[in-house]
């Protein structure tokens, strides 16, 4: 494979990439040079980060800054039993080069907040969702539309999924297009009592992978402008149209959001709340 | 004439567990008050008390967000699938 650089050991690792017709030399390539950053190491970071890895993705940027919870090896397969109460960025970074020692890991050990988020996505490519709140998920929406990056988006409740891609600039949706405002604190359920499905992000995380790849090399039609659901009990897959809201607070014709925004973490309801989402809503969140 | 609601799983605790109900009405509005009076509840978990869709619920006449329809006056006709979409946070 002259030309696009490959080692030797690069030509058999990534064969099977090398010899689709869509992918090929100079595909492989793309992928190797590119840089994406995973936020989160959980339930979908798991899968993003193994098949990115896999795939030869050459910078992998994993943030979180929590450790590794008993709890969270009923999904989250980028952390072993033995990496109990090890910091996940470590334990993901092992996984990963043990899958793939091309990939250049970074690990970025803390939350991401308005006063570090331009810092820490601008050096990369593409960025993909694989938080757990409310608020990180509008300031990586957010922070990807002010920066010009593409935002590959996921998140799970339970046993449904939720999957699509969001580009920069006008024309185009971002999450704000589709929920303007984070849903009230007060209005979600707790989150141990939400749940969710343990292999339920393993289907989620590996579109976002999907997803991913095809932005980097440039092929197919990404989910940009709609919206996948996915219902694992029913073994469903939907997907409906979202649309560009000139309204949009972030993406709009007139911006009312220029600035990042800390929202309040919230997950669970206030004491003295009624533990009832049918009082305001139906917004719902699940913590690790 | 009835069209075919599509539940997310946190409201279905509302219909008896069901993925799927059906409901009469020639808009999406008459619908949901259909299914609250066989369902009670229901509609307070995508309605505010002024009337409007909560802003973060999306609904779905078919593919299409019933914000670029027409909203809850949105009409409705026999076959119509109808998403209900709610806000989704979790990842890990």
């Amino acid at each position: 494979m002259s030309g696009f650089g490959f080692t030797e050991e690069q030509v058999l690792r990534y064969s099977r990439h090398i010899i689709l017709p869509k992918i090929g030399g100079a595909g492989q390539r793309k992928l190797l040079d590119a840089k994406v950053l995973c936020v989160g190491a959980g339930g979908l970071g798991s899968p993003v980060a193994m098949y990115l890895a896999a795939a030869g993705v050459g910078t992998l940027g994993i943030l979180d800054f929590d450790r590794v919870d008993l709890t969270n090896l009923q999904r989250q397969l980028l952390h072993d039993t033995d990496d109990v109460g090890r910091p996940k960025v470590e334990s993901a970074a092992e996984r990963i080069n043990g899958i793939n020692p091309d990939v250049n890991v970074i690990n970025h050990d803390t939350v991401l907040n308005s006063e570090n988020a331009f810092e820490i996505l601008e050096p990369y490519d593409i960025v993909v969702d694989g938080t757990d709140n409310f608020p990180v998920r509008y300031l990586v929406n957010d922070a990807t539309q002010m920066l010009g990056k593409p935002l590959v988006y996921g998140s799970i409740f339970q046993f449904d999924g939720q999957a699509s891609v969001f580009m920069p600039g006008q024309g185009v949706p971002c999450y704000r297009c589709l929920f303007p405002e984070p849903p009230p604190p007060g209005t979600v359920p707790s989150c141990a009592e939400g749940g969710v499905f343990g292999v339920l992000p393993g289907i989620i995380g590996t579109v976002q992978a999907i997803e991913a790849i095809k932005l980097i090399i440039g092929i197919g039609e990404p989910l940009i402008g709609r919206l996948l659901l996915f219902d694992a009990l029913d073994m469903e897959f939907t997907t409906v149209k979202l649309r560009w809201d000139p309204d949009c607070p972030v993406c709009g014709k007139h911006p009312t959001v220029t600035e990042l925004i800390d929202y309040d973490m919230f997950c669970g309801l206030p004491s003295g709340r009624p533990p009832l989402e049918a009082e305001h809503g139906v917004a719902t969140t699940v913590e690790a | 004439m009835p069209v075919v609601v599509k539940i997310p799983t946190i409201l279905r605790r509302h219909v008896g567990d069901q993925p799927v109900v059906e409901g009469e009405g020639a808009t999406l509005r008459e619908v949901l008050e259909d299914l609250d009076r066989r369902y009670p509840g229901i509609k307070r978990s995508i309605v505010t008390d002024d009337g409007d869709l909560h802003r973060f619920v999306n609904l779905y006449v078919n593919d299409e967000d019933v914000r670029y329809l027409g909203s809850l006056d949105t009409k409705v006709e026999q076959g119509d699938t109808v998403s209900i979409l709610p806000a989704v946070a979790g990842g890990f």
